[in-house]
């Protein structure tokens, strides 16, 4: 089963290895991260995608939550999360493919972000499976190169989570 | 007052009640030890190797229940330390280290001395700190302190660059630290105590299955008391051995892989399993799928993350093992019927165990012809203390000392049981008598583990440590032998420790006594005199050379499946 969690850590050198470090040392996988500063100065996020049965999960949550630096964590249920991901991916676009890219991009709402004679670059943020269906259509137009944040992931509804 | 880095740890020591200190000085905490020099409130002994420093401070946590504390220097000096922090690591020892760094401006550029260790240690410490200013040294050490001996205790690790050791600051130690992400669940819910209480009064076959968390929790004497107040029988893991009297009926000594038969066979027939500060070790439960087939399992620990972790469990609590014993007890007296009648409803269950001892007790073959080792232990427990002191290191004598010693008093052993670190036996004696100098403490070690770390017969000499060495002397090493023997076809691949070296001349050579034994006859002889010779002793027992540890499961097999020693 793929989790996303959150997990809220203090700012301080070294927290990332840490939690990195738990994982590599307990052989699970992280399938994404991302890690970035919060509302709060003093805090950072992370958010991560693993992999595990509901066991493994378990002890995934409660061995963050053991870490000194860890606050809080979070293994959101995806009907109550939001998750997005933003990717940035240069395509071929050639005489034949230059419009059929553009038409994929402004079906997937993506913002052309750098144009050449050969190539499109494009910006797309959305849900993970939205994200990964237009690259899967951009695939046989020739993808050059493709970078993505990874999700982050946030709660629906007004309750909000700060630590 | 401005006071530096260096004197300011010490400051922070002393506030933490530190009394003794195990370290080994060096270039990045030279000026620690110059200020030490002038600071006569701590008590510091110099080891011959960090590592014995680490276990060592380990020792004396363990025998005391305070916090150890053990310096090094940078680089190669804090790498030593690894072997003896994840040793206390596993085994929730509350610990701190504190290791010299090279100056600031230097970290990070392949400096003389320079490791991360940091980096390195952060596996194997339940926290780790870096000192990168003198204004945040005090709070960290609060932190330290605060985090080594609450919860699930453990070793921390304080990194201390050369140059905040000589900045300057206003001193002020905190009298408490608050730590966001830390707030460690001590009172065990009332509402599971209850439902665990009722579970275990309908219980046909209950058995009380007890790790080293009612040690360190200090719970020995509410563990004894709920157990008896319910009537039930109470089993203990390695690091569980002294928190519940082995001469009482109901004990059923150690179980698992070389427990006894009739721990193991009332844990695969018990319908109800009350764990207690123990994370089910592989060493203890064997084959997972058929430990304790017909039992409901409550479990108690105050680490979350041991709970569920190898094992279903019906029932758990997080809590302080003494606050939920209390409780427990509390509970059991307001809903139960008084204890009489709850050993009486349990008395068809308590035979069937007698009847199991009487079978199949804890045994060996005695001979006259050569020492048996498990003849040893049994005449070193008869004629020591009642309340003596035993380190152990890891081995085939390790498991001798806990089936046959006899231990009826928590902190009364000392051993290696997480990591199973060879060469812990002989520091870890030298830290409890640091910590105890009145009371008897003797290691226990075989003769390859004493040779791992027999260079601190120096540091004992020196400081006068009053510690008895026995050294089982089988010219192996034992327990691989033994596996050797019995899976691999007696293949004694460099298990074989045959050069003949004299350990009593090598105790005379460090300026120790030497005894040693050959003969039956004379055992009794050798551990009189041993404990009757002040100062350090070194006993030598030349043991039966191919005796096994049994009963035995072997790895991976169920409890059921055991090697009897008949």
């Amino acid at each position: 089963m793929r989790h996303t969690i959150a997990v809220l850590v203090e700012n301080e050198f070294g927290v990332l290895s840490r939690v990195v470090g738990l994982f590599s040392g307990r052989g699970f996988n992280i399938d994404s991260l991302t890690v970035a500063p919060t509302n709060d100065e003093a805090l950072s996020r992370i958010t991560l995608v693993t992999r595990g049965d509901e066991q493994i999960i378990e002890q995934i949550t409660k061995q963050l939550n053991k870490l000194i630096d860890v606050i809080k964590v979070i293994d959101f249920e995806p009907e109550h999360a939001i998750e997005r991901e933003m990717v940035l991916v240069k395509v071929s676009a050639e005489e034949q493919s230059r419009a059929e890219v553009l038409r994929i991009a402004d079906i997937f709402r993506a913002k052309v972000i750098d144009v050449t004679p050969k190539s499109y670059t494009l910006e797309a943020t959305g849900a993970p499976a939205k994200v990964s269906a237009m690259v899967e259509l951009l695939r046989p137009l020739g993808l050059k190169e493709l970078v993505s944040t990874g999700p982050v992931v946030i709660g629906r509804g007004a309750k909000a989570w700060k630590g | 007052m401005k006071l530096n880095g260096a004197r300011i740890l010490l400051e922070c020591l002393k506030r933490e009640g530190v009394d003794t200190i195990f370290g080994y000085p060096g270039g990045t905490v030279i000026n620690l030890y110059d200020e030490l020099f002038s600071f006569k409130e701590i008590r510091h002994i110099l080891p011959r190797h960090e590592q014995a420093g680490v276990h060592a401070a380990d020792g004396y946590a363990r025998a005391t229940g305070k916090v150890g504390v053990a310096i090094a220097t940078s680089g190669p000096g804090a790498t030593n330390t690894i072997t003896g922090i994840a040793t206390a690591y596993m085994d929730s020892i509350p610990m701190v280290i504190i290791t010299g760094q090279v100056p600031t401006a230097l970290i990070g550029n392949d400096a003389f001395q320079e490791a991360d260790i940091i980096g390195i240690t952060r596996p194997c410490t339940k926290h780790n700190f870096l000192v990168k200013d003198v204004k945040d040294l005090a709070t960290i050490m609060k932190k330290a302190f605060y985090i080594a001996r609450t919860g699930r205790p453990g070793p921390v690790l304080v990194d201390l660059p050369k140059d905040v050791q000589i900045a300057q600051t206003e001193f002020h130690y905190p009298e408490s630290v608050e730590i966001r992400g830390y707030k460690p669940t001590v009172e065990g819910h009332p509402k599971q105590i209850e439902k665990a209480v009722t579970m275990i009064m309908q219980a046909k076959k209950p058995v009380i299955y007890v790790g080293g968390g009612v040690i360190l929790g200090n719970a020995a004497a509410e563990l004894v008391a709920l157990a008896k107040r319910l009537g039930i029988p109470v089993t203990t893991t390695l690091m569980g051995l002294g928190s519940y009297p082995e001469n009482d009926p109901h004990s059923l000594g150690l179980l698992g892989m070389h427990g006894t038969y009739y721990a193991n066979m009332a844990v695969s027939h018990c319908d109800m399993l009350i764990a207690i500060g123990a994370r089910f070790d592989d060493r203890v439960t064997g084959k997972i799928a058929s430990f304790a087939p017909h039992a409901k399992i409550v479990h108690v620990d105050v680490d979350p993350t041991s709970i569920k972790k190898n094992v279903r469990v019906d029932l758990p609590i997080v809590g302080d093992v003494r606050d939920v014993l209390v409780k427990m007890l509390k509970v059991a007296d307001e809903i139960g019927p008084d204890a009489k009648a709850c050993q009486a409803a349990l008395a068809p269950w308590i035979a069937e165990i007698d009847e199991w001892k009487q079978k199949h007790p804890m045994t060996y073959k005695q001979a006259t012809s050569v020492i048996k080792p498990q003849y040893v232990i049994q005449r070193l427990r008869a004629l020591s203390d009642p309340d003596a002191i035993v380190a152990t290191d890891v081995g085939q004598h390790q498991m001798w000392t806990a089936q046959f010693f006899g231990f009826t008093t928590p902190r009364t052993l000392l051993s290696s049981g997480g990591l199973g670190t060879m060469g812990f036996g002989l520091p870890a004696a030298m830290g409890a008598q640091a910590g105890f100098p009145d009371r008897q403490v003797m290691v226990v070690c075989g003769d390859g583990g004493f040779q791992m770390n027999m260079q601190e017969l120096a540091t004992i000499v020196q400081n006068r440590l009053n510690v008895k060495i026995v050294i089982l002397n089988n010219n192996f090493l034992g327990m691989v032998r033994q596996w050797q023997e019995l899976f691999f076809d007696k293949r004694y691949s460099s298990t074989c420790m045959e050069l003949p070296i004299d350990f009593i001349k090598l105790a005379e050579a460090f300026g120790a006594t030497g005894l040693q034994a050959t003969k039956v006859e004379e055992v009794d002889e050798v551990i009189k005199k041993g404990f009757a010779t002040k100062g350090p002793v070194l006993m030598e027992f030349k043991v039966a050379r191919e005796e096994k540890v049994l009963p035995m499961v072997p790895a991976g097999a169920s409890l059921t499946e055991m090697v009897l020693a008949s």
